[in-house]
């Protein structure tokens, strides 16, 4: 997928006049935001669990050579094989080798974001193969031809008549005078048609919320039972999965999945949560005869060390975006590729560089909601700053607005000047707009006033207020 | 197969450049052969007798239903029973799973039984089950030569039998009994926790029932 994330500006605009967008981020949001606030009350140890999240994934961090190591000696052992693919192409490469040495020619998905961020289904079908996604959300938008607007809920952004307009579409070999209002009818004739997909299928993709080192299994976590479907009935079971998705032990996957749930769709636990290990075993009657795990770094080996380590503690719950103001304003294609959100204005620019997704670290209120309900306590508005920086140092902010800082930071370093400037500015500006109590337009901060009025400052300055107070006490 | 050697080289490589040490570390040996627990939420920390009353009201919770009998012997009668009920026709695809060797179906000729792996015929399946999680209300199914999983995913109705002494507190307490099994408690190709029947939000975030896989999810809880 091409990613559009420097089009951010014009990617928000368009989506804040988008009415039937509106409509929907107006409600859908505010449902997660509650089922997880009733999960998370309804545990005590909840903030206890994720002090301990956080401390297991830096240890993992830490150790990450170690435990990848171990993992990949426990699924070749057990039959399986490991292919380590640097970057998203490899990582393309290594999937169609996979379906071309099992002379596939239909392969159903399970929902993966590492899927979408390397773009396997463009490629397979440019290579003659059919993906078809099979996680309800994922299909609908398939079928639309669309990327998703959310890491857990990818149609997040449609009505029930955008789907049943594109499933009349697309199954045209059911009656046209069918009803299709109710979700329910919706939902049906999905299985329906799927179940028939999945039978044929050679290869099966999943991708993985989880890999543990202790016994070479990989997780996922579904309500639907599409992944297991996918991977129970086709004669290969790939699993794609980035490095950071590690844990040690099954202990660690028990602490992982108690947040994991609940922070994303505030369930105590998800329907189907799957281990699977290596391919079949002799005399099993069903499950895969072929296990292949590809295992892709694309860039995130070399945040370790860097400001930016701790976002590889993330778990994709998506507690962030549902949390987040900006996210809520938007809609999630407008961070225009595959993670949206908080965790997608630090993710993405570590991906794309800065240059391609400088914008969205801009995109931030700094509120801070995301941090304080991350389940992995990742700093995201510290991320998001040290983005800005980098975006800084490398110059990639227009020439107004590097002048405009290259003043600021001038006067902020002679304090007895600033306070002065500032103080005669607050006074000038304060008796200007004594009428209204607010400015509608203000000299070069149009971009700023376009959209709010800027109100009147009244009284002293901050600084002059807190010097008062120092010498109250 | 595409050799990955020089990538996972690379990879490698590279993490250990940034962590500063090429020697791995004594404590992530440890962790594994170790696999201590975290944090244990005190729920499910009950006495068996409440674990089995916790598991009914978290497995109910989330739209499993759940029938208690007093003995396997009662099993047919309860499965008959139950599918009638639905209005469902009384055939049975069940796991060749010698822990329901006992299951005493021919008492039940109304009820037509078949064995094997599930097919895309199959409208209900019996299956017994590892374990029961107490703190969740999930059922922990094993995968084996006896148990195919195709059964849990397939039919519409999945029917679980599950004997009182195979319910447990947490997660944590389900792999010890599995490890504590020696040889025979390697992981399987794959362990299923199941909770609740198959569900989707994915149009307009209203949970219905019945995705992809059983829309029923039955438990028959049998005194042991």
């Amino acid at each position: 997928m091409q990613p559009t994330t420097h089009a951010f500006p014009e990617n928000a605009r368009k989506a804040l006049s988008d009415e039937r967008l509106q409509k929907v981020l107006a409600i859908a949001p505010a449902g997660f935001v509650n089922r997880r606030k009733q999960a998370a009350d309804r545990l005590p140890e909840f903030e206890a669990l994720r002090d301990q999240g956080r401390d297991l994934k830096n240890h993992v961090l830490a150790n990450l050579d170690t435990y990848l190591e171990a993992f990949e000696a426990k699924v070749t052992g057990q039959g399986g094989h490991v292919h380590w693919c640097r970057t998203d192409q490899e990582a393309r490469d290594a999937i169609l080798g996979i379906c071309r040495a099992a002379n596939a020619k239909t392969v159903t998905k399970g929902k993966s974001m590492v899927s979408e961020e390397i773009g396997i289904n463009d490629y397979l079908e440019a290579n003659g193969l059919t993906p078809i996604e099979t996680d309800l959300g994922e299909y609908i938008i398939q079928l639309r031809h669309e990327p998703p607007s959310h890491i857990i809920a990818p149609a997040f952004h449609l009505s029930k008549k955008d789907v049943e307009g594109t499933f009349r579409q697309a199954h045209t070999d059911l009656p046209p005078d069918r009803v299709l209002d109710d979700p329910k009818v919706l939902i049906a004739e999905a299985r329906t048609v799927l179940r028939r997909k999945f039978q044929q299928a050679d290869v099966g993709i999943t991708g993985a919320n989880l890999m543990i080192a202790e016994t070479g299994s990989t997780v996922i976590v579904t309500n639907e039972g599409n992944g297991d479907l996918t991977q129970i009935l086709p004669r290969v079971h790939v699993v794609i999965a980035s490095i950071e998705k590690i844990v040690p032990t099954l202990e660690d996957a028990a602490l992982v999945l108690r947040l994991l749930a609940r922070s994303a769709t505030g369930q105590e636990a998800s329907a189907y949560t799957t281990f699977s290990t290596g391919p079949r075993r002799p005399g099993d009657l069903d499950g895969p005869e072929e296990f292949h795990v590809v295992l892709l770094d694309n860039g995130r080996s070399a945040l370790l060390g860097t400001e930016f380590q701790e976002v590889l503690r993330c778990i994709r719950c998506g507690a962030c975006m549902n949390h987040c103001p900006v996210y809520g304003a938007v809609g999630g294609h407008a961070y225009g590729w595959v993670y949206p959100g908080p965790i997608g204005s630090v993710m993405q620019p570590a991906l794309l560089g800065v240059k391609e997704a400088g914008h969205l670290p801009n995109a931030s209120t700094f509120c801070g909601r995301c941090e304080a309900v991350c389940p992995m306590r990742i700093p995201l508005p510290k991320m998001m700053r040290h983005w800005r920086e980098k975006e800084f140092e490398q110059g990639l902010q227009p020439a107004a607005m590097r002048k405009g800082l290259g003043l600021w930071a001038w006067f902020a370093r002679r304090p007895a000047l600033y306070h002065a400037a500032t103080r005669m500015a607050v006074r000038a500006l304060g008796a200007l707009g004594r009428g209204k109590g607010r400015f509608a337009k203000l000299p070069l901060a149009q971009g700023w006033t376009q959209y709010r009025d800027m109100p009147a400052p009244e009284g002293k300055t901050f600084q002059q207020m807190w010097a008062e107070k120092k010498g109250k006490r | 197969m595409a050799d990955t050697s020089s990538a996972r080289a690379q990879i490698l490589g590279g993490i250990r450049k940034a962590l500063g040490s090429a020697e791995g570390s004594d404590e992530a040996r440890k962790r594994l052969a170790v696999h201590p627990r975290n944090l244990v939420p005190a729920r499910a920390q009950l006495p068996q007798d409440q674990q089995v009353d916790l598991f009914v009201a978290m497995a109910t919770e989330v739209a499993a239903t759940v029938e208690r009998l007093p003995a396997l012997g009662d099993v047919p009668r309860a499965v008959a029973e139950y599918l009638a009920g639905l209005n469902l026709p009384a055939e049975i695809r069940v796991a060749p799973d010698a822990a329901l060797d006992a299951i005493p179906w021919n008492e039940r000729p109304t009820l037509t039984v078949s064995k094997g792996r599930a097919r895309d015929s199959d409208g209900a399946s019996v299956t017994g089950a590892f374990a029961g999680v107490a703190e969740t209300g999930s059922l922990m199914l094993l995968s084996g030569a006896e148990r195919p999983t195709t059964l849990n995913f397939l039919p519409d109705t999945h029917i679980v039998v599950l004997t009182r002494s195979q319910v447990v507190g947490t997660m944590e307490d389900a792999w010890d009994r599995l490890r504590g099994l020696g040889v025979a408690g390697t992981m399987p190709r794959t362990v299923n926790f199941i909770t609740g029947p198959s569900r989707t939000g994915d149009i307009e975030m209203r949970i219905e029932l019945g995705a992809h896989g059983p829309r029923r999810l039955h438990i028959l809880l049998v005194e042991d």
